[in-house]
């Protein structure tokens, strides 16, 4: 919880600097290990991230370490990561993954793979109150993805290649 | 060094995408069930080797058919769940029948011999299918585990009056305020509409 607390102080503190007028996170807890820290949020405290409103295109990613087909194209949204200017395009990595396997499964996963995306946890257990709230047509399957800037927005229920994604990403910047 | 490794990423992942180019971006899934329709009958083997249709329970007013798997950290949460289901609902008439709807070359742990020793380490005490070949979850529009569909065995057929989850808590039954499936199956055994018939839940996506 202390851990939470100073890391909304950083996201202060850093946005900030930055001089973005946003709304700071309210995370729930955090995760802490092996010199990485990911925050947890409910559907309430992340939903800020997915309305922020400054000029920068964001790729939300839904996924977890079970899910096969998220982990197998985690590369083409790291890659889109690191290609674009930070103040450009942020990709944020949501995971769903389940708390209880945060430590065991997924901080050695995103230490394995060397993620360089910002990570965050939605731990969110009332999914049908939620889901509708992301995108109406989501089942809740995953991976889901949205790209936004501002108040354009597409969201995709699907896999994606490099191409495909950077594709629609182009269709946003 | 770094340079370099990005570089070879980068070739590595042109390469790939050059041959994905042709490939259909969005596949069309068929739809599915929607309340209200009549759903397919099937005929597929159980853990114990038998097989298992729904027209084998004459006596049955309904069914809470619900694709599960071994693999899904989502699907282990509700076994506990899904035994009481079965425990509470079969004798009223609403047996549970469990199909893994997962391909086992995607996800070796969902292999039917692995099916088997879960059913048996869990003490499952429905029937717990496989879906060869992978042909039945999509008549439904089952896209992920667990994905429930409580049927109504009517005379036109076996008739989809509630899709979704199982409760409004994954992690713990006992915070969970909305027990969709329990409260679906008693409102069908008193004769009334289905109170919430469709819900979303988070789950592992199928894999064909």
């Amino acid at each position: 919880m202390y851990k939470c607390f100073l890391y909304m102080i950083l996201i202060i503190f850093f946005t900030g600097c930055k001089g973005e007028k946003t709304a700071a996170l309210t995370c729930t807890d955090s995760f802490n290990g092996d010199g990485l820290e990911i925050p947890v949020y409910d559907f309430e405290g992340i939903t800020p991230l997915l309305h922020r409103n400054d000029g920068k295109t964001r790729i939300i990613n839904f996924w977890a370490t079970w899910c096969k087909p998220c982990v197998a194209e985690l590369p083409y949204f790291e890659l889109v990561n690191s290609r674009y200017p930070d103040d450009k395009v942020e990709v944020i990595l949501v995971s769903l993954d389940v708390p209880n396997q945060v430590e065991s499964k997924l901080i050695p996963f995103l230490k394995k793979q060397k993620i360089q995306s910002k990570v965050v946890l939605l731990d969110d257990p009332d999914a049908n109150s939620w889901i509708p709230k992301v995108n109406l047509n989501w089942t809740g399957s995953i991976p889901a993805t949205i790209i936004y800037k501002g108040g354009v927005r597409r969201f995709y229920e699907q896999s994606f290649t490099y191409n495909e994604l950077e594709k629609e990403l182009k269709k946003v910047l | 060094m770094k340079t370099l490794k990005i570089l070879v990423i980068v070739t590595f992942v042109i390469a790939v995408s050059a041959f994905a180019l042709d490939k259909v971006s969005n596949p069309k899934m068929s739809k599915g069930y929607s309340i209200g329709d009549v759903a397919t009958d099937f005929n597929l083997k159980n853990v114990d080797d038998s097989f298992v249709s729904l027209a084998n329970y004459e006596e049955a007013k309904g069914f809470i058919l619900i694709f599960t798997c071994n693999h899904c950290p989502y699907s282990v949460a509700y076994e506990d769940r899904i035994i009481a289901l079965d425990k509470e609902f079969k004798a009223k008439g609403y047996p549970v029948i469990a199909i893994n709807p997962n391909n086992p070359k995607a996800y070796p742990g969902d292999s039917f011999d692995n099916m088997k020793k879960r059913s048996k380490e869990k003490g499952f005490t429905f029937p717990y299918l496989f879906d060869d070949g992978q042909k039945i979850y999509p008549l439904y529009g089952a896209t992920k585990t667990p994905h429930v569909y409580v049927l109504e065995n009517t005379a036109e057929g076996n008739v989809v009056r509630y899709i979704g989850a199982i409760d409004n808590n994954y992690k713990d039954p006992d915070a969970a305020t909305a027990k969709y499936v329990q409260d679906a199956v008693n409102a069908l055994l008193e004769g009334k509409k289905v109170p919430i018939e469709v819900t979303k839940a988070i789950g592992c996506s199928i894999k064909a």
